[in-house]
């Protein structure tokens, strides 16, 4: 890595972004090939800094037990730590503790709304109302759903640039009871205009859900500002570990919704024939929880707080901007970038193709170079029909990317063209 | 990786062999790589005495399923249903000459496992987990 080259040319925020890579174990080594590792697929998963695989270290080596049962010391320390852990979440999304429910990541969360509020709320002939550009986990279970109640999927169109339009808002709203959308895309990054949407979804007497997988590890997010009724987000793409999200519902919303899943933890009290359950969040998480990824989900947390979301979001949009200026030198070799690029209107996320060259043939090409980018339909194949594409070449940039690995994508896709002469 | 995209695989790309749709097919299949979506059809026709007399497939994918998928049908003609059936990754393997890594081993397999479903009328186990 020609890291003096490097920070030569670079301004002093650009800078922290390589003292952030320092805190981040995998790119202290090599790929299998000897490469240097150009992570450059944040939108699937981010990487973890030492603070928070310390904390899953610690948890298990010094105080594993189960927690809101046991009365000795390291269960009383491990319940702390936990409720300590949605306390920090819930700051970090300005809702109340009791209105954050631990799941396993952003689809589970889903299903939560879908299962104990829609079976619950919905009837033949309601509408859901979602977007064209939803990843699977925010399309298919309101698709079943529909098959349990009846009701209808409606669609909110979104333009060749992948960008929402809003035209017939108030229309696609009438009869809707449920709006889900997700606040940042997944495949081409369009940031929704959630503040522009949300009001009039209420004003038709429609709940809202956000969809923030792609969203809260990189944009500030404010669920009371923003007016939500709930809002889904998975640890694992912000610097936490897998198998832990998290669901903010409304208050009131959560004290009305029967369970989601059932057993212990959940309950009150139970007797052999029925059984009355705990308060929110604690209603809706059965069995013992993942209690070490909460904990790490925390301190993943706390890492994100003191970089600051605001510097995050900026030096994507530094990134962001870079990678498209790099892209557009490669148009004459028939690359094409699909999205708003527009950095103010997007995530750090890119989606394109080098002619001819399927997607997956360019990120085989890339991986030999240690780049790793995705490609394929992104778990959006509703949306790759719409716009008439067979698969993308997707990038994401997160706090730790730096120009050298938007240079080095750059390399690999010239690399690519060479190879598919073209 | 740099060696699978020699010439011939992607002339087989750009330029697939035995590519379309036949008009009366016998026998026909299709199956799609869920990681990818990467999506094959194979047409056959087959004669009284159960030997393949054409082919043709259509599709859309990676240079490796569609070069794969290209060769393939180059091998096909002449052959019976029974022995179309009993084909194994290696015939595939052989036709493109160069290492194929198991992260691309799908690509590579999914126009044999539609072929064999053609022959045997239900959806093929993937070649390379037989």
């Amino acid at each position: 890595m020609s890291t003096l080259h490097f920070s030569e040319r670079q301004t002093r925020q650009s800078r922290t972004a390589l003292e952030i890579r320092n805190d981040f174990p995998i790119f202290e080594r090599p790929t299998a090939r000897g490469k240097r590792l150009v992570y450059l697929d944040s939108a699937a998963t981010s990487q973890k800094p030492n603070c928070v695989i310390e904390t899953l270290d610690t948890y298990y080596r010094e105080y594993n037990a189960n927690i809101h049962r046991g009365v000795y010391e390291i269960a009383a320390l491990a319940t702390e730590r936990f409720e300590a852990a949605r306390a920090s979440v819930a700051r970090f999304v300005n809702c109340a503790p009791g209105e954050l429910v631990w799941t396993k990541n952003t689809t589970e969360a889903i299903n939560l709304v879908a299962y104990a509020w829609g079976d619950a709320n919905l009837r033949a002939k309601d509408v859901i109302l979602l977007t064209e550009m939803e990843h699977h986990s925010n399309l298919v279970p309101w698709q079943l759903l529909a098959r349990r109640t009846g009701a209808v999927l409606r669609f909110i169109p979104v333009d060749p640039r992948g960008v929402l339009v809003l035209d017939d808002l108030d229309r696609l709203l009438d009869g809707c009871k449920i709006l889900s959308l997700a606040h940042v895309g997944n495949t081409l990054g369009t940031i929704s205009p959630l503040e522009r949407i949300i009001p009039r979804a209420h004003a038709a007497g429609a709940l809202v859900v956000v969809d923030g997988a792609q969203a809260a590890p990189h944009l500030s997010v404010d669920v009371a500002a923003l007016g939500c009724d709930f809002y889904a987000f998975s640890a694992h793409k912000m610097l936490g570990p897998t198998g832990i999200g998290a669901l903010y519902g409304r208050r009131a919303l959560l004290e009305s919704m029967p369970p989601f899943l059932s057993g212990g933890d959940m309950i009150r009290t139970v007797e052999y024939e029925h059984a009355t359950f705990n308060d929110p969040p604690w209603k809706f998480e059965a069995g013992t929880s993942n209690v070490a990824d909460a904990i790490a989900f925390g301190t993943a947390i706390a890492y994100l707080t003191d970089v600051g979301l605001a510097w995050v979001r900026e030096h994507e949009k530094r990134i962001t901007r870079y990678a498209l200026q790099r892209l557009a030198e490669l148009e004459p070799r028939g690359l094409v970038v699909y999205g708003p690029k527009d950095p103010e209107r997007m995530g750090g996320v890119i989606s394109f193709n080098l002619a001819d060259a399927h997607a997956h043939d360019v990120a085989s090409i890339l991986d030999t170079d240690g780049v790793c980018i995705r490609a394929g339909h992104h778990c959006t194949m509703p949306l790759m029909q719409r716009m008439g594409w067979i698969a993308t070449a997707r990038a994401s940039f997160y706090l730790y990317t730096t120009e050298d690995d938007v240079d080095a994508l750059a390399a690999g896709l010239e690399k690519a063209a060479r190879i598919f002469k073209v | 990786m740099d060696d699978f995209y020699r010439d011939y695989i992607l002339d087989h790309y750009r330029n697939p062999r035995n590519f379309g749709r036949l008009e009366a097919p016998t026998v026909t299949a299709e199956d799609l790589n869920p990681l990818c979506g990467d999506r094959i059809r194979m047409d056959l026709l087959v004669d009284a005495d159960g030997i393949v007399r054409d082919v043709r497939f259509s599709g859309k994918g990676c240079a490796i399923s569609q070069a794969s998928a290209s060769m393939l049908t180059q091998s096909v003609i002449g052959k019976s249903l029974e022995e179309v059936a009993k084909l194994r990754k290696e015939a595939v393997l052989e036709n493109v000459g160069i290492g194929i890594s198991p992260t691309r081993m799908k690509c590579a397999m999914l126009g044999l496992r539609v072929l064999k479903s053609a022959a045997i009328g239900s959806l093929a186990a993937w070649p390379d987990e037989e």
